[in-house]
């Protein structure tokens, strides 16, 4: 049983489109039976946050290639990626790669 | 579960894992390790000389913003002058607020700034003209073929006018790597063949060109500016869904889910190509010089189907300074998609394009065309 969490979701590189270009959202993540963890935070985002397109900011049950994943400044690759545990006040922070430069 | 700590300094947590040592940094020592690396790839590569005035191109994007930084930290060390050289092409709702994002940097960098805009070099022609002339051609024409050539020749403009000896880009390695690929997919056999190494010496009196960031990947590009707080423009160009980039880079990141290391290991492959000898492509055709062609513009070309921009008009010019000819078009695989359609938008870019520059172009499909072929010289493409 997990107790709701607080955490920062955070937008940028242009995935901020997506969010009505908001970049900054504080969110509370309702208490549930499993523990939070990113694969169900982007469950949470797709149905909560996300405005449009989602196929643009997730694939199957992960982000689309090529969009960065940190949290708390930290490369999710070295966390555990969809496995990582959310602990209260995260920052998780995606950064799409994806635009010319 | 915890990130290590760092493999170099050892007191910060690890903020990522290089892709290719597999080493686990923080924030700060991976930037001095990029930084680091850049270095190197200049040095090995002698890639920029000391005394050299490097024209950045700067498009306010993640890639020119992350070069300027970073060769604007070593440039002290590299014994460098810098100048930022920024392109508009003249597409709405998109160009201006990248702009915007380059003249900040030049301000907080405190770097000289450039801008060279199409519609002067090309006579009235922005992107968006270009897009209007190009829709619906029949066959699903991109105007971005047509950006490719035209950047390329307003970023040596625009170095040319601040007296620049080198032109640095900032192409990443997965840039390198969905070039490859789209070569590969159009069958562009000149271009696969050139397409190696670290830059090119600049031919038919091109400045030279290099690409310091093209051993970097893209993640470790973005995330450099991340950790750097670099202040860049990420939306993508208005037309860039067109684009037949895109498939090349989506292939790309499918494959790299799979096979990380593909990025890297495409490029490499292309470096070692060796071309067959029946595909070893052709010597240049002759040059049609423009001078027999262009002062008389022909009017059913100027308003046929593709129509001028308003407040563009016919010009006349003089003709272009003779020296060393340069090709227009984009090389085999442009060549055989507009190069021979005598399109009229094409046609009118080409003539547009060359004596703003004072140059030839090449195989140019004019009807109106006169005057004996030339024998070739030396091409640029």
């Amino acid at each position: 049983m997990a107790a709701p969490l607080s955490v920062e979701v955070e937008f940028g590189g242009g995935a901020e489109l997506l969010f009505d270009g908001v970049k900054k959202h504080q969110v509370t993540l309702p208490g549930q039976e499993e523990p939070w963890d990113i694969r169900n935070l982007l469950v949470w985002i797709k149905k909560n946050l996300l405005k449009e397109r989602p196929e643009l900011f997730i694939q199957g049950d992960s982000v689309r290639p090529g969009i960065l994943v940190l949290v708390n400044d930290a490369d999710w690759e070295l966390l555990g990626e969809l496995d990582y545990q959310l602990q209260d006040q995260d920052n998780i922070l995606f950064i799409s790669t994806l635009h010319g430069g | 579960m915890p990130a290590p700590p760092c493999a170099s300094c050892g007191k910060a947590r690890a903020a990522l894992r290089r892709p290719r040592s597999g080493q686990a940094l923080c924030g700060a020592c991976f930037c001095t390790a990029f930084e680091a690396e850049v270095l190197r790839t200049v040095l090995a590569g002698r890639l920029l000389p000391p005394g050299a005035v490097v024209a950045v191109g700067a498009s306010g994007g993640k890639d020119s913003t992350v070069l300027a930084h970073v060769l604007r930290a070593l440039a002290p060390r590299l014994g460098l002058t810098l100048h930022l050289v920024a392109v508009d092409e003249g597409i709405g709702g998109y160009r201006d607020a990248a702009l915007a994002a380059v003249r900040r940097q030049a301000a907080r960098w405190e770097l000289p700034l450039t801008i060279v805009a199409y519609a002067d070099l090309f006579g009235g022609w922005t992107m968006d003209a270009v897009a209007r002339s190009t829709a619906g051609s029949g066959r699903s024409r991109s105007c971005c073929t047509f950006c490719g050539v035209l950047r390329r020749r307003a970023l040596e403009e625009g170095a040319r006018r601040v007296g620049a000896t080198h032109i640095v880009t900032g192409h990443n390695a997965d840039d390198m790597a969905e070039t490859v690929l789209m070569n590969f997919l159009r069958g562009d056999a000149a271009r696969l063949a050139r397409g190696g190494g670290l830059g090119s010496r600049g031919e038919g009196g091109a400045l030279p060109r290099c690409r310091p960031l093209q051993l970097a990947s893209q993640k470790e590009v973005v995330l450099y500016a991340h950790f750097r707080r670099l202040d860049y423009f990420s939306e993508e160009c208005v037309y860039a869904p067109e684009a037949f980039r895109g498939h090349a880079r989506d292939l790309l990141k499918r494959l790299e889910a799979a096979r990380p290391s593909v990025v890297l290991d495409l490029v490499h492959s292309a470096e070692r190509l060796a071309l067959a000898p029946a595909a070893r492509p052709t010597a240049p055709r002759c040059l049609l010089p423009l001078r027999a062609v262009c002062v008389q513009p022909r009017e059913d070309l100027w308003t046929g189907s593709s129509g001028l921009p308003s407040g563009v008009t016919p010009q006349r010019w003089c003709p272009p300074t003779p020296g060393l000819s340069w090709c227009l078009c984009y090389g085999g695989a442009v060549d055989s998609d507009l190069g021979r359609t005598a399109e009229p938008a094409w046609i009118m870019i080409a003539h547009l394009a060359a004596p703003a520059l004072g140059r030839w172009s090449r195989e140019c499909t004019c009807p109106a065309h006169v005057g004996p072929p030339l024998p070739t010289s030396q091409i640029l493409c």
